[in-house]
């Protein structure tokens, strides 16, 4: 298929749409509107349900629903909302199910505005509702990507029934980058993926079946049930942190001078200034986290080579994943950070020079 | 070769479609696009502007701060951005909205009074294939068949008249450049 150019809003949409999602629920919010608008005019035209819910809390409660039915179900939101959708998302992680949340930041906290930010990448990775639990966190850093994430996330929603999140910002759906689409499944196809829910999903007893007792729920009154349950959860966890990670290395060599550390959008304005150095003559590497949780922490480690005096962090927010960075490092050398606040992006000229302080 | 372009204007002058239509031509002859708009509030009578690139490498950063292509439609864009140009980049200014032009060494300022011309041509709203022409005039950022391409398949059926007012606009753009 040919390239097209479009927003990362209506591209995520499109590509969710093309992954066998068919029940979209949401309220709107900028800066991702666009993708709910989007979701509204296609998903009627594939015999889909887009549903505007009276509020966030409705919208992924309506996901909770669908999912417990076994479809492949998606909601979206900006900041505020997404921290509205945060009980739902703990039900949905707690019940075992299947969903997916596009979060598209803008800053915070409170109502803040509607620039890009990276202020949430706590209540992504490390929770957000209550419990012990984990979501999938996909950083995409360009609109090929965050469409691509799309179904990337519904595959690994449906494969660990777990609540998988992309956790986006402003500009990457605001703005506009040539993107190619994985052929659409069809109608056969997605029906083959709901019925591999059969044997948890909430359904109908259909003709010849045996009767079913399947439940859907997050409760669990018995401190001896929910303990097991829990440590069950556990170990699905653990699996995923040994076979998910996704992380790109960006000129990570044994000469590097320093490594720098930034995921999604502030990656792309981290790789300018990386690129202006060693043009320069300098040995800057880049390592970017596509998943956020689970954390490529050993990726980091491997690359503190000899030379690498220090590590550098530059992140939309005051600083949320350097804590991440900082495990990863253990104390081997010392870990810098840079950030902006507000809403405001940092430019490849503020990153060089924060580089160059620290080289 | 990188471009990296700013068009702004009043909202509903098109300085935003004039980045999307160079993104759009800049992927079809196969380079690294990205288009960014900015979707902040803005004062009335302000500007709605666009960062463009267009780039033979992945675009890195798509927020552009030092722009070679100045696409300026009003006073209130010249004022924000034309100081930011670098040197041996050009600045569009279209004169009807635009009293104080400014100058800067080795920044090349072209002018002309697009509204005015836009409404000779027959419609305001081709103001600015204008400037589209102008930036195909002056650089070698994209080529004129990819757009009339472009425009036609878009506009053949739909509205012929004004695929035709569009196209003459474009080349009297580039006319003014020469």
């Amino acid at each position: 298929m040919a390239k097209v150019l479009m927003k990362g809003n209506e591209a995520v949409a499109e590509a969710a749409i093309r992954s066998g999602c068919r029940l979209y629920f949401a309220y709107p919010i900028t800066p991702q509107s666009e993708l709910i608008e989007y979701m509204s005019r296609m998903l009627p035209k594939v015999n889909g349900t887009f549903l505007q819910a009276e509020s966030e809390v409705a919208a992924i409660n309506m996901v909770y629903g669908a999912a417990g039915a076994g479809r492949r179900v998606m909601t979206s939101s900006s900041s505020p909302g997404i921290s509205l959708k945060m009980e739902g998302i703990s039900y949905i992680a707690g019940a075992n199910l299947p969903a997916v949340i596009v979060n598209v930041q803008r800053g915070g906290p409170g109502l803040g505005d509607i620039q890009p930010a990276q202020g949430d990448y706590f209540q992504a990775t490390k929770g957000g509702g209550h419990g012990d639990y984990h979501t999938i966190v996909l950083a995409p850093a360009s609109v090929q990507e965050f469409a691509d994430m799309a179904s990337d996330a519904f595959d690994l929603a449906d494969a660990y029934r777990i609540p998988v999140m992309i956790l986006s910002d402003g500009m990457l759906g605001q703005m506009m980058e040539p993107v190619e689409f994985k052929e659409a499944k069809t109608d056969e196809e997605i029906a083959k993926l709901d019925n591999q829910h059969k044997d948890w999903c909430i359904h109908p007893k259909e003709e010849g079946e045996a009767p079913h007792h399947n439940e859907i729920n997050s409760l669990e009154i018995d401190p001896r049930v929910l303990e097991q349950h829990v440590l069950d959860l556990e170990k699905k966890y653990k699996l995923i942190e040994s076979k998910e990670i996704k992380v790109e290395e960006y000129n990570i060599n044994k000469d590097n001078d320093m490594v720098c550390v930034a995921f999604g959008t502030a990656s792309r304005i981290v790789r300018s200034a990386v690129d202006q150095l060693n043009a320069e003559g300098k040995n800057i590497g880049l390592i970017r986290p596509i998943t956020v949780w689970p954390y490529p922490y050993a990726t980091i480690a491997n690359a503190l080579h000899d030379k690498v005096k220090k590590v550098m962090v530059f992140e939309l927010n005051l600083g949320q994943m350097v804590e991440d960075v900082k495990l990863a490092v253990n104390g081997k050398v010392p870990v810098g950070f840079f950030g902006k606040v507000g809403g405001i992006v940092f430019t490849p000229e503020e990153i060089k020079a924060k580089i160059e302080e620290n080289l | 070769m990188i471009y990296e372009i700013i068009s702004s204007g009043f909202g509903g002058q098109g300085a935003l479609t004039i980045g999307k239509f160079l993104a759009k031509a800049g992927m079809k002859e196969g380079k690294h696009v990205s288009w960014l708009p900015s979707y902040g509030p803005e004062m009335r009578g302000g500007t709605a502007n666009v960062s463009t690139v267009i780039s033979d490498k992945p675009v890195a950063s798509p927020i552009v701060s030092f722009p070679n292509v100045l696409v300026a439609l009003n006073q209130p864009s010249l004022d924000k951005f034309a100081s930011s140009v670098v040197k041996g980049g050009f600045i569009i200014a279209n004169e009807n909205l635009c009293p104080k032009i400014p100058t800067f060494e080795g920044v090349k300022t072209i002018s002309a009074p697009l509204s005015k011309i836009a409404t000779e041509i027959g419609s305001e709203m081709v103001l600015n294939m204008l400037a589209i022409g102008m930036v195909i005039g002056l650089t070698d950022m994209i080529k004129y068949e990819t757009i009339e391409a472009d425009l036609t398949a878009f506009l053949e059926k739909k509205n012929p008249k004004l695929l035709e007012l569009n196209l003459i606009a474009i080349k009297k753009g580039i006319d003014l450049t020469k």
